[in-house]
């Protein structure tokens, strides 16, 4: 017994009432949905960008935008991380060692692809010899942002998008087709997140 | 021991190696123009020299002469040395044209071992072979690239490892492509859209 409001305020604290403590104690849940939380609450991501769209993802895991209140923390190794997001431009030549990490990432994965450059090659797409337009030739990709490069609320908004899909991922059961997603493209403007851009459109009801 | 002046350089150059001419490029930058058989002699003579002292090769680099407004024209691949003296503080800069047919340089990196890199970029950017380099490999692109992008006449490749390079729809603007690249979604009518398309 303790007077802090704190300790008390604890589910199972001892100054509860008898009758309430079971309750308080045991969930109930499908494995399924249990695991996909967990999941969507811990995506550490791998610690990898490529060019100018890595300032952007370094600025969202800073303490402004601070992508650690998601569970996400960055990962120095692909054996550890559940999501790889691509932020930046890539060569041909880097693309096979991208594949190289997307492979030894343990499953279940997901890829993000951040900004123009690595959704279609972007201000490289016309005039280079050298650069991939998209890397979605050579990995699937859940995740589409828009920008060149996305503000990291842009990037915030496409990770709500990703918890989504990962919410709806099923361990034991039958996976459902979730359809890629591309994140708002107002939210690559920078003035609010969760507005509906991780939502997918409604069909209308007759 | 004073830095020497370009015109200074010039003269004791000349004096040994009558063949070395000097000229000044476009926007006014002197530089000697070497032939590439006296090459070797005329930069080890430059290192050991007690009045030049070039002991450090700032910059090796190359450029395409082919489609570029020089007199006279021509086609060859231009290599740039610069090099710097610490000890007198003077540099100098040096240029040697390979013909496109047989694009032989021999290597300096025996004397400036910071060339290893710079031949390795020159050969695989511009194809310049240097002679007596000891891994003349590509440094930029993966090894099994075809062609040097940095060459005016370079070929857009289509594909990599069976990648295509191009999005569906997608084509090169202005660029040379190899036979049957040109891609079939290309418009053929001149109003192709032209939203975003950098100028020609
Ligand atoms: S999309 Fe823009 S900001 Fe991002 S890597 Fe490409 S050029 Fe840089």
């Amino acid at each position: 017994m303790t007077d802090d409001p704190m300790m008390n305020a604890l589910p199972g604290s001892t100054k509860q009432k008898a009758g309430n403590q079971l309750d308080e104690q045991i969930h109930l849940t499908a494995v399924d949905e249990f695991l996909a939380w967990g999941k969507e609450n811990s995506l550490f991501y791998l610690l990898f960008a490529t060019a100018c769209c890595g300032i952007e993802l370094m600025q969202a895991g800073g303490p402004r935008y601070d992508l650690d209140r998601l569970g996400m923390i960055p990962r120095a190794t692909p054996r550890q991380s559940d999501l790889m997001i691509i932020a930046g431009t890539i060569t041909h030549k880097m693309a096979e060692r991208v594949r190289l990490i997307y492979q030894q990432m343990t499953e279940p994965r997901w890829v993000v692809s951040m900004g123009s450059c690595a959704n279609s090659g972007g201000p490289f797409s016309k005039w280079s010899y050298s650069v991939l337009n998209g890397i979605d030739k050579y990995i699937p990709v859940d995740i589409y942002i828009p920008g060149c490069p996305p503000r990291p609320e842009a990037l915030i908004d496409g990770v709500y998008a990703l918890r989504e899909r990962v919410r709806r991922y099923r361990t034991l059961g039958v996976r459902e087709t979730v359809p890629h997603i591309v994140a708002s493209a107002d939210a690559a403007f920078g003035c609010h997140f969760g507005k509906g851009g991780s939502k997918q459109p409604e069909e209308p009801k007759a | 021991m004073s830095a020497l002046s370009f015109a200074e350089l010039c003269e004791r150059v000349h004096a040994r190696w009558p063949a070395v001419e000097a000229k000044r490029s476009d926007n006014g930058q002197p530089f000697l123009l070497v032939p590439a058989t006296e090459l070797v002699a005329l930069v080890q003579w430059l290192r050991s020299d007690r009045e030049l002292r070039f002991d450090a090769l700032s910059d090796l680099t190359g450029y395409d002469l082919m489609k570029y407004p020089a007199t006279p024209p021509s086609d060859a691949i231009a290599v740039v040395y610069v090099l710097f003296s610490y000890v007198q503080k003077h540099k100098l800069m040096l240029r040697v044209l390979a013909p496109r047919a047989a694009c032989v340089v021999p290597s300096v990196s025996f004397l400036w071992p910071a060339a290893l890199y710079f031949e390795r970029e020159v050969w695989d950017l511009l194809g310049v072979h240097f002679d007596g380099h000891p891994t003349l490999l590509r440094i930029m692109t993966p090894q099994d690239w075809v062609g040097h992008p940095l060459r005016k006449d370079y070929i857009y490749p289509s594909e990599y490892h069976g990648v295509p390079h191009l999005r569906e729809g997608q084509h090169f603007e202005h660029v040379p492509q190899r036979e049957g690249d040109a891609v079939k979604a290309a418009p053929t009518a001149p109003a192709a859209p032209a939203k975003g398309a950098p100028p020609a």
